[in-house]
């Protein structure tokens, strides 16, 4: 304290201050373990290492599913895949009882009926992107396109339920003699019409797969730059021939592929198919005749196979199923990317 | 003349986009009103406390299945929203630009594509086949196999959003990478990310043709995760496809319960789906 330089302060108050320092150091607690680990100074690299590193299992964990439905579905479909070999898709008996299993009918079923909806559907859709991107005035478009999107969240049991009792009697009562009657001459509409059978799932299918295919073309068609629709206009063309030349050419891509993205849902939807299809396993060229989807037969049929084969071959069904699902959707999504560049407002 | 024929082309086309708008929206307007006539008229306290009756009796009621439905729903989500979530936190600050990155996200979406029952298929055969009976536990497994693509892509979307600004300035302040993901992006992105699970969540809720070989439904009270659950969605079906007049009247009122569940959860991530993200920032 009598040091050269050093400055001499008053008594009570170097008293006070030591007085006054004492009890802050008490207060200071030392610095719990979790804290003392959150605030150090380390480089962090081994917790940025386990965390990248969680990360990516997390991440590698699709293609771990993707692998892991492929091999359980091949194992457990090699007993019918060396029964039947190639024939398995090419033969139209189903017969539980002597063990003699082919697919072609579900094949007609799952094909004919998805193509019909797939007509039915893409004028609506392509018609309904159009009215919501360029005709529908600026506050309605937010209402509609909740709507349009509200019938993709209705579950397929639900479409089943509602088809069951109000579209059978339709297309039974009303729309089937009509058809009978006018278009009877194409021969497809023949034999007996009890509402149930491929029209009427293809109705049901279409009225699903719409949002789909609306939903991704209207994504597809906002993507074309607005210079090109204002050329057009400015041209002198009308409304229709702005969307014609500029809109529907450029996104023509992107419209394909959103279709071929419809066509894959529809190839794989079970419920309500299964409750209006009739589950026959009949080809038959009228559209009134009951049938059966490759996706219908595994909902009936699989919690009652009895004896191996029968499994084997219901699983058989479920790995071209899934195949042909995987390539469908490839090439749709292939196709939507090339022209949104993965700018999509969604992922549906 | 030709600008009249162009016009009348153009007026004509115009009318067809309105009729067909209206036409769409006929089958939903049909099945909603309906589904609420009728089941309206069905629903009753029974609805939600009883368990099914025996064939023929009156009465009776679902509330096993909407129990079962939430235990199989509560399963899935925990298995499936952090694996979603961790893929989706790694495609948006990892894989950036990676080929990894690109074929993750191309394999999601074909993932999202493949039909629910060979998702069940594959649990049945996975779980199922191997402990000899069906169980709640393989039904959990089918739904979150299904969730986990969804819930990736939806995450990935949301983090995009976050500014880079907002990262870089964490990074510059020293925080490790790990703690900027978890603190900065998770926390900015999460409203969305919340909202993306529960669309997950949505789609799975009404899925029926997972549960029909591996959760398979049970007319009684069950909590055990290893025997066969009801779920709402499979005694729908059930029902619907049976010859009696009592059980398609329960179908109907199932149906109600199961829509208004799905409708809320859409309607809401309608109204939050914009709120959580940075206003001004990209």
């Amino acid at each position: 304290m009598n040091e050269p330089g050093s400055i001499q302060l008053p008594q009570t108050v170097l008293s006070e201050r030591t007085q006054a320092t004492e009890p802050v150091v008490e207060a200071i607690k030392p610095p719990s373990i979790v804290r003392s680990f959150l605030q150090s100074k380390s480089s962090g690299k081994v917790a940025d290492g386990t965390f990248w590193g969680l990360m990516i299992v997390c991440a590698l964990s699709i293609f771990l599913i993707v692998l892991l439905i492929l091999s359980v579905l091949v194992v457990n479909s090699k007993l019918s895949i060396h029964a039947f070999g190639w024939k398995f898709f090419t033969s139209s008996s189903w017969d539980p009882n002597s063990g003699d299993f082919g697919a072609l009918p579900f094949i007609w079923g799952t094909v004919v009926s998805s193509l019909l909806a797939v007509c039915m559907a893409v004028p609506l859709a392509l018609c309904v992107s159009i009215f919501l991107l360029e005709i529908c005035p600026l506050w309605l478009r937010g209402p509609i396109a909740f709507l349009t999107e509200l019938l993709a969240a209705i579950p397929s049991v639900i479409y089943g339920l509602w088809a069951i009792f109000i579209l059978v009697p339709i297309m039974r009562d009303n729309v089937g003699p009509v058809l009978q009657k006018y278009l009877g001459w194409t021969g497809l509409f023949g034999g007996s019409n009890f509402g149930v059978g491929m029209l009427t799932a293809s109705v049901i299918l279409a009225i699903m797969i719409f949002p789909v295919i609306s939903s991704i073309s209207r994504d597809v068609m906002k993507a074309v730059p607005i210079h090109q629709r204002e050329a057009a206009l400015a041209l002198g063309a009308t409304r229709w021939e702005m969307i014609r030349m500029s809109v529907l050419r450029n996104a023509r891509i992107g419209i394909v592929g959103s279709v071929i993205l419809g066509l894959g849902r529809a190839l794989g939807e079970t419920m309500a198919v299964t409750m209006v299809i009739g589950n026959h396993p009949d080809i038959s060229k009228s559209l009134f005749a009951p049938a059966t989807t490759l996706a219908s037969v595994i909902a009936n049929e699989f919690s009652e196979a009895t004896g191996d084969l029968y499994l084997s071959a219901l699983i058989e069904i479920g790995l071209a199923l899934f195949l042909v699902t995987i390539v469908v959707n490839g090439i749709a999504r292939l196709l939507v990317w090339a022209v949104t560049r993965g700018n999509t407002a969604r992922a549906v | 003349m030709s600008s009249l024929r162009r016009s009348a082309a153009n007026h004509l086309v115009t009318t067809l986009a309105i009729l067909s708008t209206v036409v769409v929206l006929v089958p939903l307007v049909a099945i909603l009103g309906y589904l609420l006539y009728k089941g309206a008229s069905s629903l009753n306290l029974a609805f939600f406390t009883h368990v099914p009756a025996p064939v023929g009796q009156q009465g009776g009621g679902m509330a096993n299945a909407i129990v079962g439905s939430g235990v199989i729903l509560g399963l899935a989500s925990l298995l499936g929203i952090p694996v979603g979530i961790g893929a989706g936190v790694y495609l948006a600050e990892y894989g950036q630009g990676r080929l990894l990155g690109k074929v993750i996200r191309f394999t999601a979406d074909v993932l999202n594509g493949v039909p629910s029952i060979v998702m069940g298929m594959a649990a049945y055969a996975l779980i199922v086949a191997k402990q000899q009976h069906f169980s709640a536990f393989a039904g959990g497994v089918a739904l979150a196999i299904m969730m986990v693509p969804t819930i990736t892509r939806t995450t990935e979307e949301m983090l995009a959003t976050v500014p880079h600004a907002v990262r870089e300035a964490a990074l510059g302040l020293g925080i490790p990478k790990w703690r900027t993901v978890i603190s900065v992006s998770l926390r900015t992105a999460s409203p969305g990310i919340i909202t993306g699970c529960m669309l997950a969540f949505a789609r799975v809720a009404g899925e029926t043709a997972p549960l029909l070989f591996t959760a398979f439904g049970n007319q009684f009270w069950s909590f055990n995760l290893n025997q066969p659950i009801a779920a709402l969605p499979l005694q729908i079906f059930v029902y619907a496809v049976s010859p009696y007049d009592e059980w398609h009247r329960l179908a109907w009122a199932g149906a109600l319960v199961l829509i208004a569940m799905i409708m809320i959860s859409v309607t809401l991530v309608r109204i939050f789906a914009n709120r959580g993200a940075l206003k001004g920032g990209h």
